[in-house]
């Protein structure tokens, strides 16, 4: 699984980077992390409101901070 | 029943007399505080509930059939309801140019939205009542069309950072939420907001208390009073690095006007202060070349001092 967190470097985005860390020790599962803040690679999913959550390449949300348990929910 | 219950803290409770400086400050500032908290949470709790049905993805599709004038109009109205936020700004823009949005048209969105949010007219509305707040909502809307207008006659999509236009940009789908989600999102959003604004809230009403009880009053009518032509352009100065801070900045202001600034420099230091900030200029550097960024900051910021002008001669 790959996971990608979408966003320019905001303090949102942070945070978001930190939750799915944090989701997946709680699930146990294992997934390879990326940061994306290149804004070519974030128009190629067509996300226009930072920050935003791609599992293996499909856009989950954009726009808000998702709790733990949300990403929990979406793994 | 708010002034009551300040009332009976202040002289009641703590025992001040009531006329005092110090106890007519103190009073002002829990009854300021308590009535602007209720709306607050309140208010931007049902606007990020709207919000969710205007996802910006949705926005850019509904101008992207639209051209001059008609796009316009709708992009600054629906900058108001779309999230906004300036460090989305550079995939935003480049999102709505892509798709076709005419670029006036994207400029009186980036406009309107930052300017007519919700927390600047909560405490215009909470501090200087509804008229004041339903006027900057109007003249908001018409310097975001009016700029929107004229950056699009300009023609200067050549200042338009070359690599966007030649960014591929994938489509996404709106993504629609159910009520539950919705209820939650909005939750979510005021308590961000809040935890975010809260102490500029405290810090700004309280010294928007002390100008109340201790700077005498018509201490500001001979520079900032209607009389002083150079009033309404120093204001608009002073606002632009004063960014982001509508929450703190309103209730210092509120209590100036109450010294004699006029209402005319008051809307126009709101407007500058919420829709011309350096962080934004910074950021859409990355789209804009130089020319263009100048005119927008040139235009909106002559737009806004015609509205202070206007206001000081007719209000």
């Amino acid at each position: 699984m790959k996971i990608e967190v979408l966003g320019t470097g905001c303090a949102k985005c942070k945070t978001l980077y930190e939750n799915v860390k944090k989701a997946l020790e709680e699930s146990g599962k294992s997934a390879e992390v990326v940061k994306v803040e290149d804004i070519p690679s974030i128009m190629k999913y067509g996300v226009m409101s930072t920050p935003a959550l791609v599992i293996d390449g499909q856009v989950k949300f954009s726009g808000k901070l998702a709790s733990v348990a949300e990403i929990i929910g979406m793994l | 029943m708010l002034k009551s219950f300040a009332d009976y803290i202040v002289f009641t409770l703590i025992g001040m007399a009531p006329g005092t400086h110090l106890g007519e400050a103190l009073n002002f500032f829990i009854y300021d505080t308590l009535k602007i908290f209720l709306l607050l949470s309140t208010i931007i709790f049902v606007v990020a509930i709207i919000r969710t049905s205007f996802p910006p993805e949705r926005t850019k599709r509904i101008l992207s059939h639209e051209r001059e004038y008609v796009g316009n109009v709708m992009a600054a109205l629906l900058g108001i309801v779309t999230p906004f936020c300036s460090c989305s700004a550079v995939p935003l823009f480049i999102g709505f140019v892509e798709s076709g949005v005419p670029l006036g048209v994207t400029f009186s969105f980036l406009i309107s939205s930052p300017m007519v949010n919700e927390v600047a007219l909560i405490m215009l509305w909470g501090l200087f009542g509804w008229k004041i707040a339903l006027i900057y909502i109007g003249t908001g809307l018409l310097v975001a069309i009016v700029a929107g207008i004229v950056i699009g006659r300009l023609k200067m999509e050549k200042y338009v950072q070359d690599y966007v236009w030649e960014m591929q940009v994938g489509s996404s789908e709106i993504t629609v939420m159910t009520f539950r989600e919705k209820i939650d999102y909005a939750r979510d959003y005021t308590r961000e907001l809040l935890k975010k604004i809260w102490p500029y809230v405290v810090v700004g009403v309280g010294i928007g208390a002390f100008i109340h009880g201790y700077v005498p009053q018509d201490f500001l009518a001979r520079w900032a009073g209607r009389d002083n032509p150079f009033a309404v352009p120093v204001a608009v100065a002073l606002g632009v690095p004063l960014y982001s801070n509508a929450a703190g900045v309103i209730p210092i202001v509120q209590a100036l006007t109450a010294k004699g600034m006029a209402i005319g420099t008051v809307l126009a230091f709101m407007m500058a202060v919420t829709a011309l900030s350096l962080p934004e200029a910074v950021i859409l550097s990355n789209v804009l070349k130089k020319p263009l960024l100048a005119t927008f900051f040139g235009i909106v910021a002559g737009a806004i001092v015609v509205v202070g002008y206007l206001f000081n001669a007719i209000l």
